[in-house]
């Protein structure tokens, strides 16, 4: 009998670390890779932060072409992992497939949408965001001119380039916004000559104030802003550093908020489409000691100003994505 | 479109055509030497990484330069071994350095600096700088300011690094060792009629080795622009096709070495071009991004198509020499 009872107790034992080590949590990075210093860096760190706090351990994987997401997804998703946090758009049509398939595990896309009862959609604001650096930009620059760099020529990234352009209109009407896009494809995302020579050929066309929404590519298009004196912006992650004294201020996007509440929630963390924007804190603009040289009171000032009205409701962005217009002529 | 746009495309042209000019003419040696060599991409890729990895440990960009030479020497010896020592398949061979350039130098970047297949971004001695010339402006923004022959003088002619001078030294340097010394004279015949220079009392083997490691040295150089000078760091993947496109540009230039000087500007001009000139509007028409993108490639297969006229490879190109039969 206390034979009996050692055994069930061990197994039962058993039972609670399995179903510890199956509830671990897990993260899909998308192309561009895990240390792009931007997207999923910024996805990477909010995993990070997670484990560091409460000790934990978490699976990832890092995709190498498109044809791997939805096994990595299965992958994932069979080995018990639950949540399954997957950063980046490109994911959505793969887990809608997969999703169904795996009613029991909780699935949270970043950056896309799939109306799954099992999976929480997180989108940012990102044209708010935008709004507010491109007002920075348009009072950093002297000319009339500023530019935007974006990596896949996408709706997402437009939405980031309509955001921005209505925000340098809105302190200098008469400017000019010349966007450019990298490419069409995944790899747009890690081509850095690409991203410098664009950036070059826009300072050519007499750009003060470069805006770099481009993954991996935006790494040259910074390089290649500090390399000939203008300022630029980066995304995503607080790139600030990169180059002090050329990076005018980075777009904030909490990408890393976004994983590391997935992560500690677990998976009962709240499904259906949740929105961040600048009321939730979910995207901003970057200051520390790196940029804190570049950027006036009074610009602090303007763009704060612009921040409340705009989660006050008084400053209305347009979205992009709403109707594949934007009310901003660019080049 | 004003004079100064035109000389930035024309700028643009000249940093995007260097990797592909280094590349062909790389490509050139050896297949004039009667070695066809498809792993040109392959030894770029190797080069570029070990360039950037060893400029980054050492912050001496002319010991980047050098690993960078090294490592592409090495592949091309292994191709070397292969494809005359054992008289393999030369595609074949070419293809396996191809694979292992882009798979080795991922994990290895990964092994040694855990940023996810990509060396940390280089700065400062690290880096190839531009040499700006005496009395010229470096900025875009200074040299608008400047008249049509300065800024043709800042522009164009100035401004670029070291590696892209030596890149058009190296057009003529080429042409005068082919057609003007004892080794090119050599080298042309071991392509064409290698049993005529072996009765000659040369080595048929020396020779393809010696135009193999050529081409290994100048594909090391092109490597290191790209990682040292036009970037600042290695990603994956960032040869991104050039190796291929030389080897486009140098059946186009019908393996002579001024022609592939201007076949490799022109490729160079549409890549310039396309990334310039995302939306073009013609009258009503307007060419899309992708079209404009899609230029390189679409002039490649034209080109190769039969555009240029007859082109003749070396007539014992492909083949491994054997002695007797």
């Amino acid at each position: 009998m206390t034979m009996m009872k050692t055994l069930m107790g061990a197994a039962a034992a058993l039972a609670v670390t399995a179903s510890g080590a199956l509830a671990d949590p897990a993260i899909i990075f998308d192309l561009g890779g895990k240390f792009d210093r931007s997207f999923n860096e910024s996805a990477f760190n909010g995993a990070q932060r997670w484990a560091e706090e409460t000790g934990g351990s978490y699976r990832e994987i890092e995709l190498q072409s498109d044809a791997q997401r939805e096994q990595s997804m299965r992958r994932l998703a069979e080995a018990g992992a639950n949540p399954v946090v997957m950063a980046g758009f490109l994911q959505e049509s793969a887990l809608a497939v997969v999703a169904p398939d795996y009613p029991d595990t909780t699935f949270v896309i970043i950056d896309g949408v799939v109306d799954q009862p099992n999976v929480r959609s997180v989108v940012f604001a990102e044209h708010e965001g935008s709004y507010l650096v491109g007002m920075l930009a348009a009072m950093a620059a002297e000319s009339d001119t500023v530019s935007f760099v974006g990596g896949m020529d996408i709706p997402l990234i437009s939405r980031f380039a309509c955001g921005y352009a209505q925000g340098v209109v809105a302190v200098n009407p008469d400017a000019i916004v010349i966007a450019n896009m990298t490419g069409t494809t995944g790899a747009a995302w890690n081509d850095p000559v690409r991203g410098g020579e664009l950036t070059r050929g826009q300072i050519g066309q007499g750009s003060e104030v470069v805006f770099a929404a481009a993954g991996g590519t935006g790494l040259g298009v910074l390089q290649a802003a500090a390399d000939e004196g203008i300022l630029s912006i980066g995304v995503d992650s607080n790139q600030n550093y990169l180059h002090p004294g050329s990076v005018l201020t980075s777009m904030i996007k909490r990408v890393d908020v976004a994983v590391y509440d997935a992560f500690t929630t677990g998976p009962e963390v709240e499904t259906g489409l949740h929105v961040f924007g600048l009321a939730e804190e979910g995207v901003g603009y970057a200051i520390d000691e790196f940029n804190a040289d570049l950027i006036t009171e009074e610009m602090q000032a303007a763009v704060d100003a612009a921040r409340e009205a705009i989660i006050a409701g008084e400053i209305v962005v347009h979205n992009f994505t709403d109707d594949g217009t934007c009310p901003v002529q660019m080049q | 479109m004003d004079f100064l746009t035109i000389l930035q495309i024309l700028d643009s042209t000249v940093r995007l055509a260097t990797p592909l000019l280094l590349a062909c003419l790389a490509g050139l040696y050896s297949e004039r030497a009667g070695v066809f060599d498809i792993g040109l991409e392959g030894k770029i890729l190797a080069a570029a990484f070990f360039s950037a990895a060893v400029a980054f440990t050492s912050g001496s960009v002319w010991l980047g330069l050098l690993a960078g030479i090294a490592a592409s020497m090495a592949l091309a010896a292994l191709h070397g071994v292969a494809s005359i020592t054992f008289r393999g398949n030369q595609l074949i061979s070419g293809v396996a350095i191809n694979f292992l350039a882009a798979g080795l130098t991922v994990v290895i970047a990964q092994t040694w600096f855990l940023q996810g297949g990509r060396t940390p971004q280089l700065s400062g001695a690290a880096r190839f700088e531009n040499i700006v010339l005496p009395g010229a402006a470096s900025r875009i923004r200074d040299i608008a300011q400047q008249g049509p022959l300065g800024q043709i003088y800042s522009e164009l002619i100035s401004g670029h690094s070291i590696i892209v001078y030596v890149a058009l030294a190296i057009v003529p340097l080429t042409w005068w060792v082919l057609y003007r010394t004892r080794f090119g004279l050599r080298l042309r015949a071991v392509g064409e009629n290698p049993a005529a220079v072996d009765t000659a009392g040369v080595s048929v083997v020396g020779l393809r080795f010696a135009a193999v490691l050529i081409a290994g040295v100048l594909c090391g150089i092109a490597g290191a622009y790209l990682a040292t000078a036009l970037n600042a760091g290695f990603v994956k993947d960032m040869s991104a096709g050039r190796g291929f496109i030389a080897l486009a540009a140098l059946i186009f230039a019908k393996w002579r070495p001024w022609y592939a000087l201007s076949a490799c500007l022109l490729f160079g001009f549409f890549d310039a071009v396309g990334n310039r000139y995302q939306n073009i509007q013609l009258g009503e028409i307007i060419v899309p991004v992708q079209f404009m993108q899609a230029l390189p490639y679409i002039l490649v297969v034209i080109v190769l198509a039969g555009l240029v006229g007859k082109a003749i490879p070396p007539r014992a190109g492909g083949e491994p020499y054997v002695k007797e039969r």
